[in-house]
């Protein structure tokens, strides 16, 4: 599961809007944009806040431990840039904060509904880092 | 008695459905709309305003210059890809009962298997088409999400979680579309019916959601249809079909196809929205549908309609298909085509002819005294009534 990649992956491709995130991720961050006003996390970025209509935002690193929302194998066409058992997933990481992306060092078959998981980084090259996701055991609080 | 300026649907034509048309999108193009307008009686000297959506690669300029048009006073592309199908239906709607145009022409004509095949996947995380209503690639491409069926079979895959639904019981509505594409002559998978067990012998495209006959066909074809107003429909060649009413919806959240940032990715909620437009515009309940042309790119959507449109409650439409209420003798027959699983996949518009010819009375699979039609494409819908 954490063969090498034989082929690089396709590189996040940041919009001027998210850029943020994926400067957060190159330096093993997982940030999201809080509204300034009224304090809401908002996923995927916006410019402008849905409750109070506030263009002010900073930004928020999550914990990175959240929950598995769904997830699949895709099968077919065969992508070379992925290891054949790749899990694609939404994890939920807070409200109204939800990903797509790979769920880790878990068999398919294993895998459940709001099963609790942490985030960790790999490496794309070129200092490119990509957030992954694979299972945590639940600590009281978590 | 209908409303003079209501619309109504007076011509409809298409291509052959393949897989390699042997010739330019354009032409399929062309070719259909002459025989939506020969069907209807008109000529394109009467066509003032065309609409398509998006993801189709003609230009309305091309179509005036190839069919010899003297000029469109209202043109549009609906959003949303295949979901916004319907909502051609909407906006020829708007524009012959607002006087913005007279006979307006709706149309998707595409080489979607030999040419621009959907289904082989992207890899460019930077990709993105504007009007499509997709999300920015941005998010799925690093991590292998790269086709409508990975994209779809994220929130299939919630739904089937907390429903207990298997892939199998998805499997039902493929047996179902296979077996009215079987008996008619203008689909690919004519005489072709799969059982369930053929279903479940079908390679995986996305574990464990969705296996190779919960998809779509990629199709070669072209479909058209022509609207007009009531008052001017009823001296033309064919039994105008109402537009009841046609509806868009794009509730807060949603995203088409890389829909995963509602809350509740289980329910549809524009299904939902669009259902509630259309019963309280037009006094139809779910009740007073005979036919049900539901979007069916892939098996899951048929499930999310049935819920969204009240034909069942949420999570019963496992027991709703399996107790045959959507086969051909049922109470609401699906797609008797073959949708877009059987017949091909002309990105929803054929759904639309077929629900024609059910008022008509012409279709293949006739069902029996057929008042209203509802087409459901996700992100529009419309329901279609006898004159």
């Amino acid at each position: 599961m954490s063969d090498p990649i034989s082929l690089p992956r396709p590189a996040p491709f940041p919009a001027r809007v998210s850029a943020f995130f994926w400067e957060g991720v190159d330096t093993d961050e997982l940030r999201v944009q809080r509204c300034s006003d009224c304090g809401e996390l908002r996923f995927p970025p916006r410019p402008m806040c849905p409750d109070c209509h506030a263009v002010a935002w900073n930004t928020e690193t999550l914990s990175g431990e959240g929950r598995v929302y769904s997830w699949i194998r895709p099968v077919h066409p065969r992508l070379p840039m992925f290891a054949e058992d790749t899990i694609v997933a939404l994890i939920d990481l807070a409200p109204g904060v939800r990903l797509v992306s790979n769920l880790c060092d878990v068999a398919l078959e294993d895998v459940e509904k709001d099963m609790p998981v942490e985030v960790f980084f790999i490496d794309l090259g070129e200092g490119r880092r990509l957030h992954q996701f694979r299972p945590r055991s639940e600590r009281s609080g978590g | 008695m209908a409303d003079p300026r209501e619309a109504a649907i007076v011509g409809i034509g298409q291509t052959e459905f393949s897989k390699n048309s042997g010739r330019p999108e354009l032409q399929l193009a062309c070719e259909a709309i002459l025989a939506a307008l020969d069907d209807a009686g008109l000529s394109p000297a009467d066509v003032d305003g065309m609409t398509t959506f998006t993801l189709d690669n003609n230009e309305d300029v091309d179509l005036v210059r190839a069919l010899g048009i003297e000029n469109l006073r209202f043109s549009s592309r609906v959003p949303h890809g295949g979901g916004g199908s319907t909502g051609t239906l909407a906006h020829a709607m708007a524009a012959v009962s607002s006087g913005l145009a007279n006979v307006v022409v709706a149309w998707r004509a595409m080489n979607e298997r030999s040419e621009q095949r959907f289904g082989v996947g992207h890899t460019v995380s930077n990709a993105s088409s504007p009007g499509t209503g997709t999300g920015f690639l941005e998010w799925s491409m690093p991590f292998g999400a790269a086709t409508p069926a990975a994209w779809t079979a994220l929130g299939a895959q919630r739904y089937m979680q907390e429903y207990g639904v298997s892939n199998e019981d998805l499997g039902a509505v493929s047996v179902i579309l296979r077996q009215n594409a079987a008996t008619n002559p203008a689909a690919w998978f004519f005489e072709k019916p799969i059982t369930l067990a053929d279903h479940q012998a079908s390679r995986w495209i996305v574990e464990p959601v969705f296996r190779l006959f919960d998809c779509c066909q990629e199709s070669d074809g072209g479909v058209a249809v022509v609207v007009t107003r009531a008052d001017r429909a009823r001296d033309l060649a064919q039994l105008p079909v109402r537009i009841r009413h046609a509806t868009q919806a794009v509730p807060m959240g949603i995203e088409t196809v890389t829909d995963f940032y509602r809350e509740d990715l289980t329910r549809m909620e524009s299904g939902e929205f669009a259902a509630r437009e259309l019963y309280e515009r037009t006094g139809v309940g779910a009740d007073d549908i005979q036919v049900a042309m539901l979007y069916d790119h892939f098996t899951i959507s048929v499930y999310w309609q049935l819920e969204a449109f009240g034909f069942c409650g949420r999570g019963e439409a496992r027991d709703y298909i399996a107790d045959g209420h959507l086969d051909l003798a049922g109470r609401t027959p699906l797609s008797p085509n073959g949708g877009l699983i059987g017949e091909a996949y002309i990105h929803g518009m054929n759904n639309i002819t077929e629900a024609v010819r059910q008022i008509r009375g012409t279709a293949a699979n006739p069902v029996a005294d057929v008042e209203n039609v509802l087409v459901a494409s996700g992100m529009s819908a419309a329901i279609l009534s006898r004159s």
